[in-house]
């Protein structure tokens, strides 16, 4: 039984490049999507930086809308949406269901290269100077004004398009066709059922999208009229059609958040999860009701009053799976023996900040408020509590609880612990502030304001810096660790899940012999492997 | 040639289609000539799914996933309608 692990089993530029492991495949993913998470990082630096005063000081205006354009192309498209699906997904979906790997190995390691793809269209689009209309490409602005890069940038989003929806296809036919025996749907781990329904919203979403650029380039090259009045097109055709990909696509980043947050729980809890079938359900729920919801971002932009009455009901209903959600992670820890360690404290700060979000995210729903926020700082904060205050800390709770199985090594478990709550303290004291801005009247995409908002954009601005420090953290005690943490065990957290069945790091096939399933998920309580004890910090 | 004939048969169909659709553009004006050329095209739509993607061999799952597809292209739609047909 001393079989190599994915890790060992090749050393050589060419057995990465050329894996179709779906573990060495994450890893790949991992890599990359760093390199964007700091290159997005650092427009947002210049941002609040140049916030710090009322004056334009750092950049000129048009440096500035490039400057957030870029931040949030990068941010979603080459950070946010692949995050948590390509690299944890590929990493561990194969192993939570007993299959030795996805569907489609090859076109998983096509997705990567698709992806890279368009990540060099986005660096060709940096370096030729940028685009300025925003990441959401509102026409006529980018079909008819724009004069950066735009047809370079709906290049990049096009191309990385199809990584998502190779990615999301790869996933369904893996979780309909690759459970192992007695891995029915009701025992799938929840993280699954988070992944699963992201990859739905992938394949049926991200079709859409492509489709919407192409037009744009085909009014911006051949004057085809299809959003431009002026040749007989609708501006607000184009709002519809980016939001029925758009909204849906904020589900596909925080989808599978929820999903990690419930596997983080239940390990804390040690406890059996609270309400398994709600949990899943809510997931494809979510996903669902998620593709009728999208007219809430043009209640002031034209829409017909119906419409816009219509889309806001169905905006307060998007919530109830979500609270179904929260109130099950919630009764799953109560009276549970929880154990104060990095993945649980991440978990903790995504719960908070997750109800922070969508709560405000009902307030920006209500018709007439949305009259007096819309535009403002106040959707920003809306929606960084969801992206950034949740999804990111998902991620980095995922990170530090597979860790030890992805790399074998333990990690300093005190450093995990304050890189969690700098992260939730530099967050707060970013984004908080920009609700009251927001409310105030400060409008989103300007870098010149008035006088008394300067006091809210320096605790911002001071807010990012501590962020941005607490970021870099883990990647340096991680890093360490990976020469010098202990070696990690099979089980380290005492969780359940085949996962932990297999060797930390799993072997290249991850299962000597296929598994077998024969009871429900989380049978908590489990006890740690012994090793923990002399690893905790 | 058991294989072959059904495809052939669709690309005639499809052709055909095609005739009537530039026939009716030509005959017909305003909401009339929407209805038949989205009519027609549904038609052809339908045939290639049926036909060219293999619906017709495969189980329930598979056409369950086809037509929630064509479900979602509704909602679009759908929705579309919703805002211009009330403003
Ligand atoms: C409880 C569910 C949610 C509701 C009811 C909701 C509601 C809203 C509304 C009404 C707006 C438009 C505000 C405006 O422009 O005036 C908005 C904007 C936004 N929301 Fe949410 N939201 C919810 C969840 C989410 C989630 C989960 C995410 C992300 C993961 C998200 C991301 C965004 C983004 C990116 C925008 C603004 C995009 C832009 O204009 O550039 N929302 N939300
Ligand atoms: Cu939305």
């Amino acid at each position: 039984m001393t079989e190599v692990s994915y890790l060992e089993h090749g050393h050589s530029l060419k057995s990465w490049l050329l894996t179709t492991d779906h573990k060495r495949i994450a890893i790949l993913y991992f890599l990359s999507i760093t390199f964007f998470f700091f290159v997005g990082g650092a427009a947002a630096a210049l941002i609040r930086i140049d916030l710090l005063t009322p004056e334009a000081d750092l950049m000129s205006n048009e440096g500035y809308n490039r400057a957030f354009t870029l931040h949030g192309v990068i941010m979603v498209w080459f950070f946010l949406i692949p995050s948590i699906p390509n690299t944890f997904g590929n990493f561990l979906v194969p192993l939570m269901i007993g299959a030795r790997d996805l569907a489609f190995p090859r076109l998983n390691l096509l997705s990567w290269y698709i992806y890279m793809l368009g990540g060099l269209f986005t660096l060709a689009v940096l370096v030729l100077g940028g685009v300025d209309t925003g990441w959401t490409f509102y026409t006529p602005l980018s079909s008819m004004f724009a004069n950066g890069n735009v047809i370079l940038a709906a290049t990049a989003i096009f191309v990385v398009g199809f990584s998502s929806i190779l990615t999301g296809l790869n996933f369904i036919v893996t979780v309909h066709r690759l459970r192992c025996p007695g891995m029915t749907w009701g025992r799938l781990p929840l993280f699954v059922w988070s992944i699963y329904a992201t990859s739905l919203i992938l394949v049926l979403a991200t079709p859409v999208l492509s489709i919407t650029l192409v037009l744009i380039a085909a009014e911006r090259l051949f004057g085809v009229g299809v959003f431009n009045p002026a040749l007989g097109g609708d501006p607000l055709l184009y709002q519809h059609l980016f939001w029925f990909y758009s909204h849906p696509a904020v589900y596909i980043m925080v989808l599978p958040a929820l999903g990690v947050i419930s596997e983080l729980v239940t390990a804390a809890a040690r406890k059996p999860v609270f309400g398994y079938r709600f949990v899943a359900g809510s997931s494809i729920a979510i996903a669902i009701i998620g593709f009728l919801v999208w007219g809430h971002h043009m209640f002031v932009a034209g829409q017909s009053m119906y419409a816009s009455a219509v889309f806001s009901f169905l905006s307060l209903a998007v919530a109830v799976p979500s609270g179904i959600k929260v109130y099950n992670w919630t009764a799953t820890l109560y009276k549970g023996h929880i154990a104060l360690d990095p993945p649980f404290l991440f978990a903790m700060s995504f719960i908070g900040l997750f109800v922070v979000g969508g709560m405000t995210g009902l307030i920006l729903a209500m018709l007439a408020v949305d009259v007096h926020v819309h535009d403002t700082y106040f959707v920003i904060a809306h929606f960084h509590y969801i992206m950034v205050g949740g999804t990111v800390s998902a991620y980095f709770g995922a990170l530090h609880y597979w860790w030890p199985k992805m790399m074998g090594r333990w990690l300093p478990l005190v450093w995990g612990r304050l890189s969690a709550i700098f992260i939730f303290l530099g967050f707060n004291l970013t984004f908080f502030p920009q609700f009251i801005l927001g409310y105030l009247g400060m409008p989103r995409r300007y870098h010149v304001y008035p006088a008394e908002f300067q006091t809210l954009h320096v605790l911002s601005s001071a807010g990012a810096s501590v962020l941005g420090l607490a970021y870099l953290l883990p990647f340096t005690y991680l890093l360490y660790s990976l020469r010098h943490g202990e070696k990690a065990p099979p089980n380290p957290w005492g969780a359940t899940g085949l996962e932990w069945t297999v060797p930390s790091p799993p072997p290249q096939h991850n299962f000597h012999e296929l598994p077998t399933v024969d009871g429900p998920p989380y049978q908590y309580p489990v006890e740690p492997d012994a090793e923990r004890e002399t690893a905790h910090g | 040639m058991k294989v072959v004939a059904p495809l052939i048969a669709v690309w005639a169909a499809l052709l055909a289609l095609l005739g009537l659709t530039v026939g009716a553009s030509l005959m017909l004006t305003g909401t009339p000539s929407l209805v038949v050329s989205l009519g027609i095209a549904s038609a052809k739509a339908a045939l290639i799914a049926w036909v060219y993607m293999q619906l017709r061999r495969e189980g329930g799952l598979m056409r369950i996933m086809a037509l929630g597809a064509a479900f979602w292209l509704l909602i679009l739609l759908g929705y579309l309608a919703l805002d211009y047909l009330t403003r």
